[in-house]
Parts: C-alpha cells; structure tokens; sequence
C-alpha cells in the first residue's frame, strides 16, 4: 500500500490567521474559518469544491460541524479525530486514505483557538483523571517537565541544551514576519527566566497565542493543474502509547519512533535526505526527544546535538524554521502549523529563513503527554 | 452465591474499580492488580486488563515501598509543590506527590513509602515520604 499512497496526494492550499491574538469577542470558529478560506483561496479552487472537512480543538466539540455551517459546506467525509496537538498530521494520514479511496476529492484540514484572547474563559473538554486530581497537576508542562528531568537524569542533558532550542527558534523567528517574539534570545535569559516546573523556565515553555491554521490536500493528479506548487505528501506515520503520563513506559523514548519508522518507510527515505524539520516545541525537551527517535541521532545525544547552533539559522539542520511553538505561536495545539510552514519551506516562499534548495520537508507532533505521535513528510515533484 | 451479603461493609467483588481502591485507600491500603495470565501488574484499577483483556483481573496490596521514576517542582502562586512519578518494588507506577521534604529536594532514585491522606477534603489518596530507615535506604 505504500507504493500506492507515495506522492498520491498533495497540500495546494495553506492559510493562516489569528497569531498572536484575534480581536475582542472573537470565536474558534471564527478563527479556524478565516485560515479555511485563505486556505481553499491559496490553492485556487472555491469552497463548495471542499468535499472533505477534518478538524479537532480544545475548545469545540464537534469542530467539523461547526467549521462546515459557518462556511456552508456540506462534506461527504468528515474526521474530527483528536489525538493533542498532533492531530493534524493524523488527519493527513486519514485524508490521503479517503482521497485515495474516491471518498472526497478536496479535503480541508482545518484548526482555531481563542486560546489568549479567551483568558480565564478557555475552557476543555478533556476529562479529569481521579488517580491525578489531588496531586494539582498543572497542565502538561509538569508531565514534560518530568520527562526532562529523566532525560537530564538518564543522558546527562543540560539545562543549556534545552536552552539552545528556544535560542535557535527565537533566532529563526527574528527572520519570520509576524512572529509573536522577535527579539534575540540568550541561553542565559533562558536559563534566568522565571521557573514554571524544574527543569523548565517560561522560556522553556510554548506561547499562548490565539491562532489558526488550515490546509488543503487534494490527489496528486488533480493538483497539477492548481495555482500553487503542489506538496506532496510522501509518507505519515502514527503512533498511540498512552494517555496520562504515569503509563508512559519510559520516559526518554517516545512512539515516534514509530510513527516515524512508517512515515519514512512509506516515503522510501532516510532521516539524511531531509533537508527542512518542523519538529512540535510546546517545550525544549521535545525536540531534543524527536531528533532521536525520528533517527537524527543517537538515543540520549539529542541535548549535544541541538548545541552549537546546528538547528539554528545557518546551521546545519535547520529546524523550526518560523520560529515554532516557542517563538512564532502556539494557539493550544500547534500541529497544523508544523506543515503549514514545511509547505511554505517546499514551495520557497519562506523570505529571509527560506532553507536554500529544501526538496524534502519533515514535520512532526506529539499529543498529550507524548502519548500520540504523528509524523508527516513532504517533498516537491522533484521527488516523486 | 448463597447467602445473604453482609451489609456493614462493601461487598468488594462488585464495586467499581475505584471504588474498591478508595475502600482499600480508607483502610490505609494502596491496592493494585495483577493481571492473572501475564503476572504483570496493572495500575490505574480496571475492569480488563491491558494486552491479555482478562476481566475483573484480581487485587493486591501493595507493601508501600517505591522509587522515585521522575520528579518536578511545580512553582506557582499558591506557593511550590511537588509532582513525582513513583516506581512501586510490585512493578506498578503511579503518579504522586513526595511530602516530608522541600518539593525542589525530591531526588530520582530516592526511596519513598507510602502515606495515605484523608485530611484535606478530597477522596483519601496516596503521597509518599522518603524513607529514612537506612536499611531501607541501601535496600
């Protein structure tokens, strides 16, 4: 089947809106629908083209219902899975599916948050855990703060290895119009920073920024005769392992390298050939646990690979190109953004941190607590 | 089955599986399972087992002794407390809270028991204390 899907479908259509903060009163959907519609308008086709609608979010229920009244869309295939953050590179996966099997031909995956503007009002609709409940478990930044720590533990990472990610990301965010932090980032502000759970400074923490971000897929054939570059998609993997944090099996290694295992087997390459990683920041640890899972390095080197600038502008992986969750924006969950930038990296539009000659793009995101991990990975036509 | 259930205590076969570890955590009891075809213990409590899917897999007690897995401070306005994962010597993991030291001194690797607390409020629930016996401690 892998032979089937490689290349079989394309994104042609990426849009954003919201990042950092959306006006006064401002919905999910309001959000979520002005990304859909710069989207479908990127790719040339109109919306009563859209046949397949995917979301998820924090905050709607039933986000494809929602999306598909507000913009009048009466979809045939629609997939509102929700795995965290990473739940749109999922949708990929189930989108190339539908579309290979005829049962849409332009699917829309679509995301909005009213994270920051929503305040104390943001609410989730995830459900409590008893066995967590009275130990007041702040979100998951105390889940990932754990995981660092045994990382630290296990490997010897640094807090200034962690560090060096934040100071790469703000550096690519420097070279990124409408990024929502701009300035130049030391590892000793980072590692200054008011603590939010050791290891983990607020500099070691994603943003909380409203946002949006939508893309269209459509098959392969079909994209060829659109206005934009088309993306193909050459190969996604998923992965499950738990929900909470406590059924983790082991701390340091994520199911990525699973769902990255398939994504590179359904793509026929190897980690070498990729030229361009958005890899999902929401905190400095994660990337350092994903360049070793995905296969960039060795198991426990991750914080000695991200130093020395090797992820950062000029260096020589470039990684979170736009910034990412740490320095661009992070509206709740950030995985839609992690492709819209790999397309923008692929089409070579990216301006001032456009990765010189980027054929092959990687983007990657967990959900929850590393408990789903998705991986995506994208090349030109050049690469069918 | 014969007979009439006695009614001055819970019949524990038929509880829920939380509400049978609540009723062993009133006793000062952190409880687990076992599943029966694999031996592998199992904790948060459950109707199925992982992997094996055996129904209703049966309970222990655990003896109260673990490791602490990972360990953070969590630093907030209503001042700092301690979120730790604990690696029970039954081969089940939970995660807790380590008291009776500075939420930031809580070490990975250090040897914790249990303590069962019933005094704020909520369901009892499970915290840990290091454990200062040195015997233990070299264990």
């Amino acid at each position: 089947m892998s032979g089937v899907l490689r290349g079989a479908t394309a994104i042609v259509g990426v849009g954003e809106a919201g990042i950092p903060v959306l006006s006064e009163g401002a919905t999910p959907v309001d959000a979520m629908a002005l990304a859909a519609v710069r989207a479908v308008a990127d790719a040339g086709l109109s919306l009563k083209e859209v046949d397949g609608v995917f979301a998820a979010g924090l905050q709607l229920f039933m986000p494809t219902l929602s999306l598909s009244e507000y913009l009048g869309l009466t979809p045939r295939y629609s997939d509102s899975t929700q795995v965290g953050g990473g739940a749109f590179l999922a949708h990929l996966n189930h989108a190339q599916a539908a579309l290979a099997a005829g049962l849409c031909d332009v699917a829309l995956i679509a995301y909005g948050s009213t994270q920051r503007s929503g305040g104390a009002k943001f609410v989730t609709h995830s459900e409590p855990n008893p066995y967590e409940r009275p130990y007041r478990v702040p979100g998951p930044v105390a889940a990932y703060a754990m995981i660092a720590a045994r990382h630290m533990h296990r490997y010897g990472t640094t807090p200034e290895q962690l560090a060096e990610v934040a100071v790469a990301a703000r550096a690519w965010a420097g070279l990124t119009p409408g990024a929502t932090m701009r300035e130049p980032l030391t590892v000793a502000e980072v590692l200054a920073a008011r603590r939010v759970a050791d290891p983990l400074g607020v500099r070691d923490c994603c943003l909380v920024t409203d946002g949006a971000g939508a893309v269209v897929l459509v098959r392969a054939d079909r994209a060829r005769d659109l206005a934009r570059p088309p993306v193909h998609l050459l190969g996604v993997g998923e992965a499950v392992s738990h929900r909470s944090i406590a059924q983790m099996p082991d701390l340091t290694v994520t199911a990525a390298t699973q769902s990255g295992a398939r994504a590179f087997a359904m793509a026929g390459l190897a980690p070498a050939e990729v030229d361009v990683l958005q890899l999902y920041d929401a905190f400095t640890v994660n990337p350092i646990l994903f360049l070793e899972d995905l296969g960039f390095c060795a198991k426990g080197e991750g914080g000695g690979f991200v130093a020395g600038g090797r992820i950062a502008p000029g260096g020589a992986l470039p990684m979170n190109t736009n910034g990412g969750g740490l320095s661009y924006g992070h509206p709740g969950m950030y995985g839609i953004f992690t492709i819209i930038e790999t397309v923008r990296q692929l089409r070579g539009e990216a301006g001032d941190r456009q990765v010189a000659g980027a054929q092959v793009g990687l983007a990657h995101a967990p959900g929850g607590f590393m408990s789903s991990q998705s991986t995506a990975i994208f090349g030109t036509a050049a690469t069918l | 089955m014969t007979g009439v259930p006695p009614t001055d205590r819970p019949d524990l076969s038929t509880l829920s599986p939380r509400a049978r570890f609540l009723a062993h955590c009133a006793k000062g009891e952190l409880a687990f399972q076992r599943d029966p075809a694999t031996g592998r213990a199992i904790f948060y409590p459950r109707m199925a087992a992982p992997g094996s899917g055996a129904e209703h897999p049966p309970w222990e007690v655990s003896a109260g002794i673990g490791t602490v897995y990972s360990t953070t401070c969590v630093r907030s306005r209503d001042g700092d407390h301690n979120v730790a994962l604990i690696d029970m010597e039954e081969g089940f993991r939970l995660l807790s809270r380590v008291e009776g030291t500075a939420p930031d001194a809580v070490r990975i690797g250090q040897r914790v028991r249990v303590r069962m607390r019933t005094d704020d409020g909520e369901d009892p629930y499970p915290v840990f204390d290091p454990v200062t016996d040195l015997r233990d401690g070299a264990r």
